[in-house]
Order: structure tokens, then C-alpha cells, then sequence
């Protein structure tokens, strides 16, 4: 197994300008199948999941109206249980007026400026991870589905560039661990794939929910790399390369992660 | 106003032991930890809990810095009878929270 | 004189590379630690909380995995075997840790009401360490459980 793995990783290498340093279909592995029975109980009983505290707050917020509009989320999209479904699933998504890629925190920024008239919702802030919780609860066991167009292929190749670029300190690209040496160990944790089907995650390392942007973060912090900003072009471009890279996969969010 | 889940089951036969789990929103902040500035930040736990069953404690637990942040606790009682499971948290800073399930047995 | 550090002239392996990230990331997180309870004051406590009874070994189980994917967070279960009727029955169960800043982690009361001493939370452990678990029971006598756990520490931190 582990030799074949090596060749795999080997061949993976002699791929990897061609962008085929990736994991084959029959061998993703969420990051709820890498945990253990504990971390995944958390996650499975509604009860015990801290991420329902901002689910419960998402739903709250959904139909508060806002701006100087004075709508809310549900005047135009009703309810989310039917409007909200799969959702999160298809974001990164390209804004047709942008002819970019925004993740769902962008998404719920864009409409409150242009039918909320509201101020936007800081990254990280409570309101914005209880709103991308609640849309995201939604799409629980839904197929991750990113359009395939031309348009996003070229920003998912944008994302997939990220990805293998070998950066900081310590010379390491996000390839480097998560498709070579997943499985392994890394100071003693699991390396996991990193497919982003739980997010926002309740990470038990934070105490606290958070987005994949700042998971992400953490990883370049990891990698004595400067982070990327939050909400900038290369983390939105990378968000659509790893959701292309999680297609099929269900959604689990809200996840816990360790 | 803190969130609070409780799962308490609606109904259970009488004489039957049932499991009741309580999960709490707090930061659970340890007073061990640095902050930005240098400075400690203070500490800021929930440090007692307790469950009353109809007005009688059934369950009561002193809680420390080494609980996790948004405190679960689970335990177990005996439905007795129908009526009301009373849950309250203090803590630090005069936090108090309240929350009520009812069950009914038969 | 020779240095007494060459540099190598050996390309390092990644697994090589992957260690010397952990002991970075290791490195962060002993700074921000403080003070610790040992095992001395752990015993202490326990002395303190038994008014120096005898405690036994058996009846406490005590469910912790073995190996803590994250110490922030870690589901523990404690059950006693106890009938739980009113002249037989856990009044008390008390957690204790050797190497967090404090040696109490959590007192709970119960009682024949409970119908079954088992319960369970989540708490957190700063390194690996033993975790006591103390039944005090209604005819006063004391009993324990324990457990061994190897906190591992994330790979992937924040900036502090």
C-alpha cells in the first residue's frame, strides 16, 4: 500500500505540470471520515454540534430586515430550507457583472449592498459566519456542484496554480501535504485531504466557528507563508480549485474539525 | 443572552432512566492564556451548574478552566414524572443563564 | 577550528522538512503556556476533596481517546458501577489532571435519582498527560479510574 502510494505520489510529481498532482475519485476521504468517534459524534447529533449556536443565530438574522431598504434575506429568497438548498454547494460561483468567482460570504455581501442598501459583513464577523452557517446547513448532504465552464476552468487553474506553488519559509506548497501525505502525520495531527464540505467549521483547535478562508490562513501561517487577505482574489480563486476538487463530495456543514 | 441546546426527551415511561445533554454558548476563557498586548486575559468561566427535575436538584456540577469552551454536559435521571427540567448556568462576570424542557411521563 | 554547526550539505527529505515544521509550530505553543498543576498538586487536590479517605482502584471507567486529535476539546465519559438505589449510590464524581495550570477539571453530584452513574463533557488538556476520575459513594468510601492521553498539537496555528 505504501509503496503503491509512493509510486503514486512519484507519478503524481512527474504530472505535476500537467495539474494532474491529484487525488484519484475512490480515494477521497472527507475530513469527517478521517476523525474520530468522538469529533464525529459532536458533529452528528444537532445537540452537540456548537456550530448550531450560529446556525440558530443565521436563521434569526434571515428574516431580519436590513438597510436602508428595509429587507430581508427571506422578502426575496423565502424561505432557506427550500431557497438556500445546494446553495453553498455551487459557490465559489462566477458573479455574471464581476466575471469573477465569489464564495458565499461575497455572495451575502453583494446583496445586501445592491438590495439591502446595507454596510457589508466583516469576514469573520458573528452575523456573516451565522448567515454562511444557516445557507450552509441547507446544503447538508448535497453533492459539491461547481459549474464546469470555461469561464470558472480558468480561475479553477488559477486556484490549482496556488495550490502547487511552493511558498514561505519552509518551501512548501498546499500539494505538498495534502495530496502527497495525506493520512500522514504532521506534529502529531492527521494530514487530511482538505476537502472544504464542513464549512464554516467548528474547529475544535479555535473553540469557535470559522470560514475556509481562515482555515486556509492557518495553513499559510503553517507554511511561514504570508497570508493572502481575506476576501482577495487568489483565496477565491483557491476556494473554487478545492471545491472543483471536492465535486460529488457531500456537504457536511456545519463540520467539526479538530 | 447566551444560546443554550438542550435535548431532553419529550415523553418517557415512567421509572425509565432517560439521558439528558446540555449544550451552553460560552467562551469558557481559562485566565491562563496571553493576549495580544502581553497582558493576561482575565478569566471568564461558567462555574456551576445546576438541574432540577419539577423543583427537586437532580444533578449539580462545579465547573473549572479546564472545560471546553460552549460547555456539553450529559447525565441521566429517572423519569419520575411529567412536569418541568429546569437547567441554570452561572459564571464569571454575573452570567446566569436559565433554560426549561418539559416532559411528560406516563 | 570546526564549527560546531555545518550547515548540511544534504538535501533534507520531506518527511525531514515536515518535522522541523512541527517542532516550529510546537516551539508557539510553549510560550504561551503558564504555570502548570504537577502531579504533586494534583494529589493535593485529590486529598483535599477526599479529607485524606483512602481512595481504591476499580468501579470508574473513565472514556478518554488515547490519542486527543485536539486538546481544546476533548469529549471525556465517566461511569461508575453503582446500582444507584437509595442506600447504594454515587454522591460524587471529581476529575483531576496533572500538568493543566489547575489540577480540578470538574466536580459533579448526583444521586439515586440519576437511575445510572455515567456522564459525560468536554474539557481540555494542555499536554499528555493522566486523568484521575474519583467516585465518592454513599458509604463513604472513594474509588478511581484513570487514564493516560497523548495530546497531540495542531499542525496549522494561527498567529498569537
Amino acid at each position: 500500500m505504501r509503496a503503491l502510494r509512493a509510486l503514486a505520489a512519484g507519478l503524481a510529481l512527474g504530472l505535476a505540470a500537467a495539474g494532474a498532482a491529484e487525488i484519484a475519485p475512490g480515494e477521497r476521504r472527507s475530513g469527517y471520515d478521517d476523525m474520530g468517534p468522538q469529533t464525529r459524534a459532536m458533529q452528528d447529533d444537532d445537540s452537540a454540534n456548537p456550530g448550531m449556536f450560529w446556525v440558530l443565530d443565521g436563521q434569526a438574522l434571515w428574516s431580519r430586515k436590513e438597510g436602508a431598504a428595509q429587507k430581508s434575506c427571506a422578502d426575496c429568497h423565502g424561505g432557506a430550507e427550500a431557497g438556500m438548498k445546494g446553495v453553498s454547494a455551487r459557490h465559489p460561483a462566477i458573479d455574471a457583472a464581476r466575471a469573477k468567482p465569489v464564495d458565499i460570504e461575497e455572495r451575502i455581501n453583494i446583496c445586501r449592498a445592491g438590495r439591502q442598501q446595507a454596510a457589508p459583513l466583516a469576514r469573520e464577523s458573528k452575523e456573516l459566519l451565522a448567515l454562511t452557517a444557516y445557507i450552509a446547513r441547507q446544503s447538508r448532504g448535497q453533492p459539491v456542484s461547481i459549474a464546469l465552464d470555461a469561464q470558472t476552468r480558468s480561475f479553477i487553474a488559477q486556484g490549482a496554480a496556488i495550490w502547487n506553488r511552493r511558498q514561505g519559509q519552509l518551501n512548501l506548497s498546499c500539494a505538498n501535504c495534502h495530496d502527497d501525505n495525506w493520512g500522514r502525520k504532521l506534529a502529531g495531527a492527521g494530514v487530511p485531504q482538505a476537502h472544504p464540505t464542513g464549512y464554516p467549521v467548528y474547529r475544535l483547535e479555535w473553540q469557535t466557528l470559522g470560514s475556509l478562508q481562515r482555515r486556509l490562513r492557518n495553513c499559510m501561517t503553517g507554511m511561514r507563508a504570508e497570508a493572502y487577505e481575506y476576501g482577495s482574489e487568489e483565496f477565491a480563486a483557491l476556494e473554487l480549485y478545492l471545491m472543483a476538487r471536492a465535486q460529488g463530495m457531500a456537504m457536511d456543514a456545519p463540520g467539526v474539525r479538530p | 443572552m447566551a444560546r443554550a441546546l438542550i435535548n431532553v426527551p419529550a415523553k418517557a415511561a415512567r421509572g425509565e432512566i432517560i439521558e439528558i445533554k446540555t449544550l451552553i454558548q460560552h467562551p469558557m476563557e481559562t485566565g491562563f492564556r496571553v493576549g495580544y498586548n502581553g497582558a493576561m486575559i482575565p478569566r471568564d468561566i461558567i462555574s456551576n451548574f445546576v438541574c432540577a427535575y419539577n423543583g427537586v436538584e437532580i444533578f449539580r456540577a462545579e465547573l473549572s478552566s479546564a472545560i471546553a469552551s460552549n460547555p456539553f454536559l450529559t447525565f441521566t435521571t429517572v423519569a419520575a414524572e411529567s412536569g418541568e427540567i429546569t437547567f441554570k448556568w452561572t459564571g464569571d462576570n454575573g452570567f446566569e443563564a436559565i433554560e426549561t424542557a418539559g416532559i411528560t411521563v406516563a | 577550528m570546526k564549527p560546531l554547526i555545518q550547515p548540511s550539505r544534504i538535501q533534507p527529505s520531506r518527511r525531514r522538512f515536515m518535522a522541523g515544521a512541527a517542532g516550529a509550530a510546537a516551539l508557539q505553543i510553549v510560550t504561551s503556556r503558564g504555570a502548570s498543576a504537577t502531579p504533586e498538586a494534583m494529589r493535593a487536590e485529590i486529598t483535599r476533596v477526599t479529607g485524606g479517605a483512602p481512595v481504591r482502584s476499580g468501579k470508574v471507567a473513565l472514556d478518554i481517546p488515547q490519542l486527543v486529535e485536539n486538546g481544546n476539546t476533548v469529549s471525556m465519559a465517566v461511569s461508575v458501577e453503582s446500582p444507584m438505589t437509595p442506600a447504594d449510590h454515587v454522591k460524587a464524581i471529581h476529575v483531576f489532571n496533572e500538568k493543566n495550570p489547575q489540577p480540578q477539571v470538574i466536580s459533579m453530584y448526583l444521586g439515586p435519582r440519576a437511575g445510572r452513574a455515567a456522564v459525560s463533557t468536554r474539557i481540555k488538556l494542555a499536554d499528555t498527560q493522566k486523568i484521575i476520575a474519583i467516585a465518592q459513594m454513599s458509604d463513604g468510601s472513594f474509588w478511581s479510574g484513570s487514564a493516560d492521553v497523548i495530546v497531540t498539537i495542531a499542525a496549522c496555528l494561527e498567529d498569537l
